[in-house]
């Protein structure tokens, strides 16, 4: 879509400032917020650059960088990580060959770190995209990537 | 054998969540339409008389809060209703549940609130990852929109009100209603100072009411049934229903709705299905990171926001974290230090400094350069120390587990 048709869905109010970033976000075909969206979104919100890149770095689910198609976020709170998330993270690292906060080569996944998801019943858990995938101690990661093309 | 008692998880698994005819069939929108059918004054009067307690973890009464938006200005041109939906302490999933399976419910008690205080404007501030709960709350507005139960003069009244959902982006922090008023104004979020309060001056400079979910999930009850009802449940100082969210090291982790005055034994042993493997009960952290470490001695304290305090411990979001024998009280403090240290935003000195300061004390015991008893004395120093300084309760929140491991725990830890 148009950036213009994607800002057309909010009034250019500073209330929507986040709404209006997750929608361009989500518009940018490499999942992140480029120097043109944060541009596009100053002069539609009528203030700086500044200002908002300075929204944007403060939110840990904005990106200034390319990622990939999907974002894996493992959930390391206390929760999961007295069930072990650290062994999931090196685990998924492995199974990737990256590191947190990296792409694959292949530009489909990117490893992120996430505080508590909310799904604390199943933990360790994580997020790919929209997806919660829980109970995640004794899972073949191989098999559940798969099903993200 | 305690049997939960559902409020707020009424329509759980009964209703279709996206189907607003659902709703309205099992009795739906009618505490509603009584409400506008009554003067604000008398909807504020009879929230005080249940005294509800907020759900979002500090137990404010949810009827004064409401008289004093009310009161704030007589003539304002604008007031705002706000509904926290920012969920993000550890172990905490209650609200999540309650906009996943009964969004009108939630959506409902708003427009009560909004009702109560004469604002014409509500927002739902929700956590930007809490997708199904923003596409059922999306499609509930929608629906109650073209049923005109949100919009101009609401069920023939004089009332007229809107919805709008706003979507957080992933920071702990902005749960914190001040913080949260600086989000959703469009800027980083870095809290305020208080006072001025959100009913004096909120969201734009205008009297503001900010409340939990659960809180706003109860209201619709409470106005159908009346106060008295309300009281009938729970304890005298907690009075009502609560959820509960319990994780770790128990058979059945997730959610029961029990009336409050239940005891840590009974969710743990009853409802959540016992320790798991057959271990035995070690300790239990209560309220979530923000929150205490308690052993088996208040197994049997009432679960209550005033009978927990007398324990020095504290009910916040109903977040019940179980740990069974062998588990290690340093691991998960230390994740729980992790935690507030990823979440600082780094405004103020006391907490951006005091936050690694914490963690390094923690590694020079991991290391053996210190001994258990000085990390302790040195955690709580420092701890209290940022209670004491630091601008918001994020800064003023690592006291709470460390005192609390320095009761129970002092020679385990
Ligand atoms: C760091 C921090 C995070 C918070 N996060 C939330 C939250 O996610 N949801 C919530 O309802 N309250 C949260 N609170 C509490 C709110 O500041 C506020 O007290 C609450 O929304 C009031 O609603 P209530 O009166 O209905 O409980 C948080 C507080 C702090 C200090
Ligand atoms: S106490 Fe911490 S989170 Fe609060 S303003 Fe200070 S640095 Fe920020
Ligand atoms: S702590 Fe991991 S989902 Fe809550």
């Amino acid at each position: 879509m148009e950036r213009s048709e994607v800002l057309k869905q909010f009034k250019p109010d500073h209330e929507n400032m986040l709404n209006i970033l997750h929608a361009l976000q989500n518009n940018n075909s490499q999942n992140y917020l480029s120097e043109e969206d944060l541009k596009i979104a100053a002069s539609y919100l009528n203030t700086t650059y500044s200002h908002i890149y300075g929204v944007a770095t403060y939110y840990t689910m904005f990106s200034l960088k390319p990622r990939g198609k999907y974002i894996i976020r493992v959930c390391n709170s206390p929760v999961c990580n007295m069930e072990n998330s650290t062994k999931v993270i090196e685990e998924i690292k492995k199974n990737l060959s990256i590191e947190v906060g990296e792409t694959t080569d292949d530009m489909r996944f990117t490893l992120e770190l996430s505080e508590c998801l909310g799904k604390c019943e199943e933990a360790p858990g994580m997020m790919i995209n929209e997806d919660v995938v829980g109970n995640l101690d004794n899972v073949d990661f191989k098999s559940i990537f798969d099903n993200y093309n | 054998m305690i049997q939960e008692k559902r409020i707020t998880l009424k329509n759980l698994g009964k209703i279709n969540p996206e189907s607003i005819d659902d709703y309205i069939n099992e009795g739906g929108y009618k505490a509603f339409e009584k409400a506008v059918g009554l003067h604000h004054i008398e909807i504020i009067d009879e929230m005080v008389k249940s005294s509800l307690r907020g759900r979002g973890g500090a137990g404010f009464s949810a009827g004064l809060k409401e008289k004093f938006t009310s009161e704030a200005c007589l003539r304002c041109e604008q007031k705002y209703l706000i509904c926290n939906a920012d969920e993000g302490e550890p172990g905490t999933f209650k609200d999540r549940i309650i906009m996943e399976n009964d969004p009108h419910l939630m959506l409902e008690g708003m427009l009560i609130a909004a009702y109560a205080i004469g604002a014409s404007k509500a927002y739902v501030y929700i956590r930007g990852e809490y997708y199904k709960s923003i596409d059922r709350i999306n499609k509930a507005i929608s629906a109650a929109k073209e049923k005109g139960i949100i919009g101009k003069n609401v069920f023939g009244s004089a009332f007229s009100v809107d919805v709008e959902i706003k979507l957080g982006a992933g920071s702990y922090l902005c749960g914190e209603e001040l913080t949260l008023l600086e989000s959703l104004e469009g800027k980083r979020g870095y809290p305020r100072i208080k006072p001025p309060f959100p009913a004096e001056k909120g969201l734009n400079g205008k009297p503001t009411l900010i409340n939990n979910v659960e809180t706003l999930a109860t209201i619709p009850a409470i106005i159908y049934n009346g106060p008295e009802w309300y009281t009938s449940l729970g304890t005298e100082d907690s009075p009502g229903t609560k959820i509960f969210t319990i994780s770790g090291d128990i058979n059945n982790p997730g959610y029961f709705e029990v009336e409050m005055g239940v005891t840590l034994r009974q969710l743990i042993y009853e409802l959540g299905g016992g320790i798991k493997d057959g271990k035995k009960f070690y300790a239990a952290i209560l309220g979530g990171a923000a929150g205490t470490f308690v052993n088996e001695s208040v197994l049997d304290t009432p679960m209550g926001f005033d009978t927990l305090k007398e324990k020095g411990a504290v009910l916040g979001s109903g977040a019940i974290m179980v740990m069974s024998e062998g588990r290690s009280l340093f691991d998960i403090t230390n994740s729980i230090l992790e935690f507030f240290k990823h979440e600082s935003c780094g405004k103020c000195v006391p907490c951006r400094i005091g936050m690694p300061q914490l963690l390094h004390i923690m590694e020079n015991l991991k290391n053996n350069k210190i001994g258990r008893v000085e990390a302790l004395d040195l955690l709580l120093y420092e701890s209290e120390f940022m209670a004491k300084s630091s601008l918001c309760p994020l800064g003023q929140s690592p006291i709470l587990p460390i005192k609390s491991l320095k009761q129970y725990f002092e020679n385990e830890f």
